[in-house]
């Protein structure tokens, strides 16, 4: 195996239109206010823990969830905005982040532990890589089972370089499993940068060791990644095999709140602030779809509203009940 | 009533249990085609086909990671380790994924697998092939660890292990795979947490789990021949523990021994020691000790191997202290 075959160029997907991709918009900006709304909380000390935020990246899980809403994904610790582009609420978000009960983990996960089986949202998960290998036993479920449906398992560039993530790409072309394997290449694994990370650093690369399809592209622009990993999905649905695809993207902040990120050489940041996902999309809906400032000022109204309702809910939902501590080590019989 | 060898009864476990239940399969190196490295799934292949009996590359923790994702997604996989020694590779994936799923999840999702495979000395292998993980998952909650020494026990714990909604490490053992025992025709479950009492006594209770049963139940016969009247608990789940059977005996004898394959330090025995004392202080008449391998990697050599291991007679020399005290 030399070279693995290509990704078809077109998806199953219509292209947008305003409506969806105001939609779209409000999605991204739904996630960085969250986010934004999470970092102020860390540091009056609502949030605990360790706190990853997805601000700048938004177009890759509001992108990937266009065509893959009903599917099953599975995810790391910068977490939060895929989960809320899979369908969790902004609520449960937002009280899981400050430890309530009314979390969608009960309290018992926190932020790097999303959890939502209504929305097919299987966890973020701590241990760099440790869930690649997950994903394949979901869609080995979903296979046998002949629900048509894949496996979106997103990571970062620093779990590319760990063995449980090269295991899994063998297993899952080995048994054709359907599933979209997701590098979101931030540029940075914590501290280290990509190139002193990996020789190779198209992480997509990584693929073709074991014969799978492959694509790197830019993810800034929500309408590629919608575009691109519908195609991804279609080629897994279909009983192709799997897909490693490597998006382009930056995260804005550190890798966690405790890290102000002064590694990044000088006027990074600035430059890469210019493909600011929300701006381009917002520009391509005022340029191209006629949107109104007044439109977009009422997006991002509703997005403040529903922002600010989250942290209320937050604020006023109760701790969880501590009698309740020992029921979540064992599942009861019958499950 | 069968007298059939324990991978016999092995192999009836699952053939029994994936007959009723579909979302059943077994997982591992060399299972399917090869029938197993030690013949225990002897079979299956033909019978259930290539979805169900799926061989695997030498990727533990690969498909230790496939089993638990199929998990949570409604089925019920049994993941075979060639041996535990390997499973060490997978270490991450059963304590920090299938451990730790329905706590993380606040519930959501509940991990119905069973990790299986032969665990402990097997003879002559070196020190990389005859490691006792049973402290090393036994430290975990959501995590049951569930272990056998006779034909009965195993396929009745195998198969209540493979009907549980948590993740199971399962414990066996290449040396007794060969040995036969009475198993009944009718179909049997024994439920997890339960020990055993193999043999009553009066003296002394003496605690074991494993094929450390066979050498625990010599060491009781030769004591007899001496006047002294051994109870032996077979624990059978180090995770949970049947603390009722454990404590009622030491009550009635008044002393107990422990011994168990792998090391004294930080083993299951020293838990088991410690929830004794905390209990049964006031009616102990001579402190709980403990007979283990010897505190060294597992040398090749077979005069070294014997010494290493909890053997009858340092069985027997600590019950007699604990007696004659």
């Amino acid at each position: 195996m030399t070279q693995s075959e290509s990704l078809p160029e077109k998806s199953s997907l219509e292209a947008v239109d305003a409506e969806s991709l105001s939609h779209l918009y409000r999605e991204m900006l739904l996630i960085r206010r969250v986010e934004e709304l999470a970092a102020k909380a860390y540091t009056q000390r609502k949030i605990l823990g360790f706190c990853h935020l997805y601000i700048g990246q938004e177009s890759v899980a509001v992108g990937a969830a266009a065509s893959t809403k009903d599917d099953y994904w599975i995810a790391a610790y910068r977490e939060h905005g895929q989960a809320m582009a899979k369908g969790v609420s902004a609520r449960a978000m937002m009280a899981e982040l400050f430890g309530k009960a009314t979390g969608c983990s009960n309290g018992q996960g926190g932020s790097m532990h999303i959890f939502s089986k209504e929305h097919k949202f299987m966890g973020g998960y701590g241990i760099v890589g440790g869930h690649v290998p997950l994903a394949n036993g979901i869609a080995w479920a979903a296979k046998q089972r002949k629900e048509g449906r894949v496996c979106v398992c997103f990571f970062g560039d620093g779990a590319a370089n760990q063995g449980a993530f090269f295991e899994a790409l063998c297993l899952a072309q080995l048994y054709k499993l359907p599933v979209v394997f997701i590098c979101e290449n931030n540029f940075y694994a914590m501290g280290t940068p990509l190139h002193r990370q990996s020789a190779v650093t198209d992480m997509s690369l990584r693929a073709l060791g074991v014969g799978m399809v492959r694509e790197q592209f830019e993810g800034f622009d929500v309408e590629v990644v919608r575009d691109r990993v519908a195609a991804a999905a279609d080629f897994a649905r279909a009983g192709n095999g799997p897909v490693l695809l490597e998006i382009v993207t930056y995260r804005h902040r550190g890798h966690s709140m405790s890290d102000p990120a002064k590694y990044r050489p000088d006027g990074e940041l600035d430059e890469k602030k210019k493909s600011d996902p929300i701006a381009i999309t917002r520009d391509r809906l005022t340029q191209d779809f006629g949107i109104s400032e007044e439109d977009l000022a009422a997006i991002a109204e509703s997005v403040e509203v529903e922002a600010k309702d989250s942290w209320d809910f937050a604020i006023e939902s109760p701790e969880p009940d501590p009698a309740k501590l020992y029921d979540f080590t064992y599942a009861p019989e019958g499950k | 009533m069968a007298m059939i060898q324990i991978r016999e009864a092995l192999r009836q476990a699952m053939q029994e249990e994936m007959r009723r239940d579909d979302s059943i399969f077994l997982m591992g190196e060399e299972v399917a085609h090869y029938n197993g490295a030690y013949k225990v799934s002897q079979g299956m292949l033909e019978e259930f086909g290539e979805d169900r009996v799926v061989d695997t590359p030498i990727a533990e923790g690969g498909f230790a990671g496939l089993g638990i994702g199929a998990a949570m997604a409604g089925m019920r996989p049994i993941i075979e380790f060639m041996t535990w020694n390997f499973s060490l590779v997978a270490y991450d994936q059963v304590v920090n994924s299938a451990a730790k799923i329905f706590q993380m999840s606040g519930g959501q999702y509940s991990v119905p697998i069973v990790f299986r495979g032969p665990n402990g000395l097997a003879e002559n292998l070196g020190s990389q092939h005859s490691t006792s993980v049973d402290s090393l998952f036994a430290h975990f909650p959501g995590l049951k660890v569930v272990t056998y020494a006779t034909a009965y026990d195993a396929k009745g714990l195998l198969k209540a292990a493979i009907r549980d909604p948590n993740p199971v490490v399962f414990l066996e053992s290449e040396l007794t795979y060969g040995i036969k025992g009475e198993v009944p025709d009718e179909e049997y479950v024994i439920p997890l947490g339960k020990a055993d009492i193999k043999r009553e006594g009066k003296d002394v209770t003496l605690i074991t789990w494993g094929k450390q049963l066979f050498v625990v139940q010599k060491a009781a016969e030769e004591l007899a021949a001496q006047g002294i009247d051994v109870e032996i608990i077979d624990l059978r789940s180090l995770r949970p523990l049947d603390h009722e059977t454990l404590f009622n005996s030491v009550a009635k004898t008044g002393r107990a021994v422990i011994s168990h394959e792998g090391f004294l330090y930080a083993g299951v025995g020293a838990e088991i020691a410690a929830r004794i004392q905390e209990a049964c202080f006031d009616v102990l008449d001579a402190p709980v000790l403990r007979v283990t391998n010897r505190d060294v990697p597992q040398p090749y050599s077979t005069n070294l191997e014997k010494l290493v291991m909890p053997s009858t007679d340092r069985i027997i020399d600590a019950v007699r202290q604990v007696v004659e005290r």
